[in-house]
């Protein structure tokens, strides 16, 4: 194998092992391997892998930060108390702002997602990590359970009148029909959609960050690059909580949609 | 570098496709631009519509990251 060229600062894409530009590959930090073997093990859905290691990890924070801040219950708050208290009621106002009253027996499905996703996203920004939500099979899912969680609920509480959603009632008689597909599509691309865009967000800033650490390996832009990983970083952890902000209020306004459909 | 036909198609389409992520971001740019010249004229309704902003600019960007997946599908996938 020859030296990887790291002078040039040119992405190759395709196969790292004959990387002609950067000695690692911007994409190599989303592969899924086998905790326990060698890379290249078959992965089984059993198999115990980076990403079920993260998972895990951001599990363990969330029930961590809850247990640690509900076990005084001060009033006076310490620190890990406020910060429970204070996603607390983040979430509760935003469920009770978007979706309204009656749907604050969503609030506990809706501050898990919120939390897990939070946490995934921060855990994911620690140096060498591994970022569970840059991989749509875990956002499909978490998308999947919202649309599934949707349309029983609308069913459910409206019974048949459900599908006045897609009945646009306030257009004209002759559009309605056209409307009606129209809303039956983007009914069916919300999961899609939703999964995507948390997925895309991550990879995308991920790879941002790989790709501006590869650039630090040039000896005439690193202190360019330096500051330019820098300021992504930052900016990345904003996209970090925005992107779990996003994802729980696009859950509270598809939940609005399932308890009140006709408005 | 040797290439053939279909690998240079593969990267013109996704630095094609790349260039749709570039366009939303004009998109995401009109909401907030839009939000804030609002909330200057009328400061004390901005705050309750953050929630809409964030919903606004997800959907913008929503197109935008699609692009950029295609681009990535174009380059790793095909």
């Amino acid at each position: 194998m020859a030296d990887p060229v790291a002078t040039t600062g040119v992405l190759t894409a395709g196969d790292p092992a004959h990387a002609e530009g950067l000695s690692f590959h911007p994409m190599d930090q989303f592969m899924v391997k086998p905790l326990f073997g060698d890379y290249g093990d078959p992965v089984y859905w059993y198999t115990i892998t980076n990403v079920t290691l993260w998972m895990a990890l951001a599990v363990l924070c969330v029930v961590g930060l809850f247990v640690l801040g509900t076990s005084r219950r001060a009033i006076i708050p310490n620190r890990v108390q406020s910060v429970a208290e204070l996603a607390y009621g983040f979430v509760y106002k935003m469920i009770e702002d978007v979706t309204g009253r009656d749907a604050v027996k969503f609030f506990p499905y809706v501050f898990t997602l919120f939390l897990f996703i939070l946490f995934a996203n921060f855990l994911a920004l620690i140096p060498s990590s591994f970022s569970p939500t840059s991989h749509i099979a875990v956002t499909g899912l978490l998308a999947l359970a919202v649309f599934l969680t949707v349309t029983i609920v609308g069913f459910v509480k409206n019974g048949a009148s459900f599908l006045g959603l897609f009945w646009v009632t306030s257009a004209p008689l002759a559009i309605r029909p056209v409307l009606a597909v129209i809303e039956l599509i983007s009914y069916f691309v919300r999961p899609v959609s939703h999964s995507i865009r948390l997925a895309g967000n991550l990879t995308a800033g991920h790879a941002v960050l790989k790709v501006f650490a590869g650039f630090a390996q040039v000896a005439a832009i690193s202190p360019l690059a330096v500051l330019g990983v820098t300021a992504i970083y930052g900016l990345e952890v904003l996209v970090a909580f925005i992107q779990a902000y996003v994802f729980t209020i696009l859950t509270c306004v598809y939940l609005k949609d399932a308890l009140h459909p006709n408005h | 570098m040797e290439g053939n036909i279909a690998e240079i198609g593969q990267f013109l389409g996704a630095g094609l496709a790349a260039m749709g992520s570039g366009i939303a971001a004009l998109g995401v740019g009109n909401v907030a631009g839009n939000f804030l010249a609002g909330a200057l004229r009328n400061p004390s309704a901005a705050g309750g519509q953050t929630a809409t902003l964030f919903i606004g600019i997800a959907f913008a960007e929503a197109l935008g990251i699609f692009s950029f997946l295609v681009a990535l599908l174009l380059m790793f996938a095909v």
